[in-house]
């Protein structure tokens, strides 16, 4: 096993994820794969951390996922409004700022 | 744990981490390839979830045993949750549309991430990337012991913006999702006047199966005619496409067994096949020959009214003719 591996690993799923985001038009499911390019990203810099030898790279994970978190949290709210006003959860829908 | 540093010290990992890997990534990558063709929303997070559990796996094996765990508790446990708390409130039934807004889109798009694809493994094929130090030196005092360290000296600014950060991001969810009530809620007379002057169902709507031989939700209720109706079962069922409806050849069955019990019986016969939508509309003088129009008081008849209750398109037809 060498780094190569996670890193081939890890750009077919943030290619995975990438696609995902432009093909589906639920609001939610682009979500998801907007988390899983967050989290191919993170096997990456667990990969590099452990190729260096040091921890640097498990930090720079660590504060990657509670960021993420935090999107989450704001982007599902924003979801839960559109929906209320819109009553659809597709993102074609959402084509104004205002309702 | 201590075989579990050894093994994140080796700088050429053993074979079962090479096993490990092999088994795991096809399941992690086919789990992230569900998340994005899966049609039903909550399918696509059961795979992402799939998908985080086995990155945690991943995690676990390159010596982050603080971020195996954490991704565990936090991803699949908090995030995943609260993506399917979301998905329960805007409804199961939102299944992705399949009509592109866009000519062409999803094609070129699906081209773009090919692109990216290739130009990402492009890329890691032109680094020297070397092979793994191993993290024996770094996690010498155990994994969340490195971390902290690092964490409260060199990061510690990062760290409290990551703080001021999360506090944002509650204040910010709980005022997008809050909703200040400005008018008063109607009165129910003021509903019931509402509902006359709009002028749509005044009574309840149709109870689900009346007159079908079921009486689940899922069966519409007959009209007069054999016709289902569709205010009769809820929509949600009928875009997820779980109504059962009642067939043509079902209700054939029923009139070939009403037909075989009226010629073993002796009697007329007098049953009709079922009408559907379309069907031109009954002629009105086999009204008599009906034994609702006859009565229950014929002694040769007595037992129409136990059959009644089997053939409830057509009694509801012939209630109809009347």
């Amino acid at each position: 096993m060498s780094p190569e591996n996670y890193l081939h690993l890890a750009a077919l799923l943030f290619t995975i994820g990438a696609c995902g985001v432009l093909v589906r038009r639920n609001a939610i499911v682009v979500f998801m794969c907007v988390e899983l390019m967050l989290n191919a990203g993170n096997l990456a810099l667990v990969a590099f951390s452990r190729m260096h030898g040091n921890l640097d790279g498990q930090i720079m994970a660590f504060f990657v996922m509670v960021v993420a978190a935090a999107e989450v949290v704001v982007g599902l709210a924003i979801i839960v409004m559109l929906y209320r006003s819109r009553h659809s959860a597709s993102v074609d829908d959402a084509s104004l700022m205002k309702l | 744990m201590s075989t579990l540093t050894a093994l994140a010290a080796e700088t050429t990992t053993s074979g079962g981490e090479a096993a490990q890997f092999w088994i795991l990534a096809p399941i992690a990558v086919a789990g992230g390839l569900g998340t994005v063709l899966m049609r039903r929303a909550v399918h696509s997070a059961l795979c992402l979830a799939g998908t985080m559990v086995i990155l945690a796996l991943f995690y676990l094996a390159n010596g982050a045993y603080f971020l195996g765990v954490v991704q565990i508790v936090v991803y699949t446990g908090a995030v995943m949750m609260l993506f399917l708390f979301v998905l329960m409130l805007v409804g199961v039934s939102a299944a992705d549309s399949l009509k592109e807004t866009l000519k062409g889109q999803r094609l070129l798009a699906a081209a773009c991430g090919l692109g990216l694809g290739i130009l990402l493994i492009a890329g890691i094929g032109q680094a020297s990337v070397g092979s793994f130090t191993g993290l024996a030196e770094a996690n010498a005092d155990g994994n969340v012991q490195g971390l902290a360290s690092l964490l409260f000296t060199r990061y510690v600014v990062a760290f409290e913006v990551t703080g001021v950060l999360l506090t944002i991001a509650a204040v910010g969810a709980t005022l997008l999702t809050h909703r200040e009530r400005i008018e008063r809620n109607k009165t129910q007379r003021e509903q019931a006047e509402e509902r006359v002057r709009s002028g749509e169902q005044l009574p309840p709507l149709p109870a689900p199966g009346v007159y079908a031989r079921h009486n689940a939700v899922d069966i519409p209720a007959l009209l007069p005619d054999g016709r289902p109706s569709d205010l009769s079962v809820n929509p949600t069922l009928r875009e997820r496409g779980q109504v059962r409806e009642v067939h043509r050849q079902a209700l054939a069955d029923l009139a070939a067994i009403e037909r075989r019990t009226a010629e073993y019986q002796g009697r007329a016969v007098t049953v009709t096949p079922p009408r559907r939508a379309g069907d031109a509309a009954p002629a009105t003088d086999e009204g008599n020959d009906t034994p609702a129009a006859e009565g229950g008081g014929n002694g040769d008849h007595g037992d129409n009214g136990d059959n009644g209750r089997d053939n409830g398109p057509d009694a509801a037809g012939e209630e109809a003719r009347r």
